[in-house]
């Protein structure tokens, strides 16, 4: 499994909220380029601050503490400045979060207008377009480009968000509870989404259902009170958790 | 039985403030309608004449009108580089740290400071430097008053536009952080354009206190009958002329003033539904 250099690895990841509680506690894990890899556990087990450790969100927020390495390619995120990572990695969060005042075709190039990025009118059109279409929202909205990305449903928006993450051509797409917002058929629709999208970019998604990681996940985190208890092939650890812990998730008995 | 009597004393309370408002508005009126009548309602508003000469008597509201709007707007556009920053030092780069606490403090005591005291540094302090600066012989006039009126409205629309940029959901801000944004981006992109129409209605009711306010501008706009003809220019707002004359005045100019008056009040109230009525759109985004 290791002969191809991960795209993204763990080593010994800490990451505090407070100098005496940690919230992920020596994490090390790698993970292969252009494979989904789900991230379970409990509430509260620091999945989603693992998460947002890889795109350097905790940097808000100057109380939290990350330690250890994150190596993208090989090199340490750590060390590198914000702005190169998150180009790099993009996020979609729990809610979807179109840009209010932004029409549906400037929140598709919000990642370019932020960074100060100009581009001729038609790389902006085929950007547009060709992100829409891989999300499977172009045929719903080209209409209406105009129009604001609030007027979309929620499964529309969140398509509209993963749109967003994608024009940068980042390498690798974080999913923070993507469809937790989400009614069941706007969630079957993300999930084949991201199916296909695996081909582009590698997708880490954090989520609490278990059979959303066991539909669309290659790879599995299994993460309790801030510890990667397990990880491995999805389908072996649904099959046969080596852990006690994840048995007793996988089964109901805990969660 | 004391149920009836507390629901009877809330009713009354509920009553006399609206008639209080109501009596001052018809008080106005009707002292008004000699000036108006006279002069006619149109030709008052647009006369620049203040003539209170026995026999050559000769009102009009034009020259306070300007001189309101110019030292409002004035003021307006002087406060904003102080505003905004406190707004923003607030409402997003020091959000709930104590040093926001105390700069918000510190903000909104300004809002309790005496006008007469804003009135006094303006004559003893800004005048003589106006004067230094040779920016004007006199050193009073409607730049003067316009600057005191300035940091006098500083704490209506800091905190409130305070409020509004805290308003901007995280979620949001992360969004942007998470494509690459560098902070002052996510300001530019986000945050002022989702606080925008908040921040605008604090700065429209911050306009309606400029607009009222009477002794600082009296003791600092020149008191000249005319239309300020530049911004260093003398002249008179429409508090101030009816702050300077009411004592002396009579018959058809007291009726002028009052006029004035009226028009001040309209215009004041107007101002400020616009402004409650922006926020309240506002907050429901």
């Amino acid at each position: 499994m290791e002969t191809i250099k991960p795209i993204l690895e763990f080593n010994k990841t800490c990451v505090s909220y407070t100098k005496q509680t940690m919230a992920v506690k020596y994490v090390s894990a790698s993970i292969q380029r252009n494979t989904i890899t789900a991230i379970m556990g409990p509430s509260g087990c620091g999945k989603s601050t693992l998460l947002r450790a890889v795109n350097l969100m905790h940097n808000l927020y100057p109380n939290i503490h990350v330690e250890g390495e994150i190596l993208l390619n090989g090199d340490n995120i750590l060390s590198m400045e914000p702005i190169d990572v998150r180009r790099k990695v993009g996020m979609v969060f729990q809610r979807p979060t179109p840009f209010p005042t932004m029409s549906i075709y400037d929140n598709v190039l919000a990642g370019y207008t932020l960074n100060g990025i100009h581009l001729a009118k038609s790389d902006k059109d085929s950007i547009v377009e060709h992100c829409l279409k891989s999300v499977t929202l172009w045929d719903e909205v080209k209409d209406v480009l105009n129009k604001k990305g609030t007027f979309l449903s929620g499964g529309q928006q969140q398509r509209l968000c993963i749109a967003r993450a994608l024009a940068l051509k980042p390498e690798i797409l974080l999913m923070d509870e993507p469809t937790s917002a989400l009614d069941p058929i706007a969630t079957k629709y993300i999930e084949e989404l991201l199916l296909t999208l695996q081909k582009e970019v590698t997708i880490v998604i954090v989520t609490h259902n278990m059979g959303q990681a066991k539909r669309i996940s290659s790879h599995s985190m299994f993460m309790y009170l801030g510890e990667l208890v397990e990880y491995g092939n999805t389908d072996t650890m649904f099959s046969c958790p080596s852990d006690d812990r994840t048995k007793a998730y996988l089964t109901g008995k805990m969660g | 039985m004391s149920d009836k009597l507390y629901r009877v004393l809330l009713i009354v309370a509920a009553i006399i403030v609206p008639l209080v408002c109501g009596g001052i508005l018809y008080a106005l009126a009707t002292d008004a309608y000699e000036a108006f009548n006279h002069f006619g309602f149109f030709e008052f508003l647009t006369s620049t004449d203040w003539n209170y000469t026995e026999g050559e008597e000769h009102y009009g509201a034009l020259p306070f009108i300007t001189g309101t709007l110019m030292t409002s707007l004035l003021a307006l556009i002087f406060c904003i580089p102080f505003s905004l920053p406190v707004a923003l030092f607030v409402g997003e780069y020091f959000k709930d740290t104590k040093v926001a606490a105390i700069l918000s403090t510190v903000t909104d005591l300004l809002a309790g400071i005496p006008s007469i005291i804003f009135g006094l540094w303006g004559f003893y302090t800004l005048r003589p430097l106006v004067m230094a600066l040779n920016i004007s012989p006199q050193g009073s006039g409607v730049l003067t008053a316009s600057l005191v009126l300035a940091i006098m409205i500083v704490p209506y629309a800091a905190s409130l536009s305070a409020e509004f940029i805290k308003m901007v959901p995280n979620d949001l801000k992360e969004g942007a952080y998470s494509l690459g944004a560098t902070r002052a981006e996510v300001i530019r992109r986000v945050v002022f354009p989702v606080a925008g129409s908040g921040i605008f209605s604090s700065y429209v009711l911050a306009i309606g206190r400029a607009l009222g306010e009477t002794m600082t501008v009296t003791m600092l706009i020149g008191n000249t009958n005319n239309i300020p003809q530049s911004i260093t220019a003398t002249g008179n707002s429409m508090a101030s002329i009816i702050a300077n004359q009411f004592g002396e005045a009579g018959d058809l100019r007291l009726s002028s003033l009052i006029a004035i008056g009226l028009i001040l009040f309209l215009i004041t109230a107007i101002i400020n539904m616009i402004g409650k009525l922006m926020i309240k759109r506002a907050r429901i985004i």
